[in-house]
């Protein structure tokens, strides 16, 4: 639990996925980079595949059942289908509108 | 009771319904299981006032025991109120297909 609030306190953004950005092992977290990726902002991901104990723990402490999730600034703002409303109707932009550009 | 009928009675139980629909999209996933993956969508207007996690985390509350010890795999969700609804004219977004990896 330790390691996960350590993640989530210290990276802006990251998002919590089975397999990486460039390999996304599941459709929901497939979903949750193209979101990401069109918004454009950087975010650190965890591929919660390689990290099992991530994988039990994290549920827990974002009383959140599956993966993907997305934390911004410490706080869970959901899953793919949240991510995809919220892409949809321009509040995941403001959530992430002071989170600076990727380089 | 099947999974499908477990998930919409509790859901009429604890919600004030004014519409619900409930797909089984387990056929767009890999692996043998076919009660794995569901489609929610419902009208109520005890969402009012709630952000979207927060709305979420109250119905997978409710289907925690077949996330855990049961078969249910995934679960989309697609919450709103009577209003929500109609400014969107009911309809919501198609779940992905599975990548078929990291169960």
């Amino acid at each position: 639990m330790e390691i996960i609030r350590q993640q989530v306190e210290q990276n802006p953004v990251v998002l919590y996925m089975k397999g990486s950005p460039q390999f996304p092992q599941c459709g929901f977290s497939a979903r949750a980079v193209e979101v990401m990726s069109d918004i454009g902002k950087p975010f650190a991901y965890v591929n919660v595949l390689d990290a099992p104990e991530i994988r039990t723990n994290l549920p827990k402490y974002g009383n959140w059942p599956t993966f993907p999730q997305l934390w911004v600034k410490g706080e869970l703002v959901g899953g793919s289908d949240i991510l995809l409303e919220m892409q949809q109707n321009g509040e995941l932009a403001e959530l992430l509108a002071d989170i600076p550009e990727a380089q | 009771m099947s999974v499908a009928q477990t998930i919409e009675q509790s859901v009429r139980d604890n919600f004030d319904v004014e519409y619900l629909e409930l797909l089984n999209e387990s056929h767009q996933h890999a692996g043998p299981a076919t009660e794995s993956h569901f489609k929610l969508t419902v009208v109520a207007p005890d969402f009012e006032g709630l952000r979207l996690v927060q709305r979420h985390q109250k119905v997978y509350a409710l289907t925690q025991e077949l996330m855990q010890n049961g078969p249910l795999h995934a679960l989309s969700l697609h919450l709103f109120t009577p209003e929500e609804w109609q400014k969107r004219g009911g309809t919501v977004a198609d779940s992905p297909n599975c990548r078929g990896v990291g169960s």
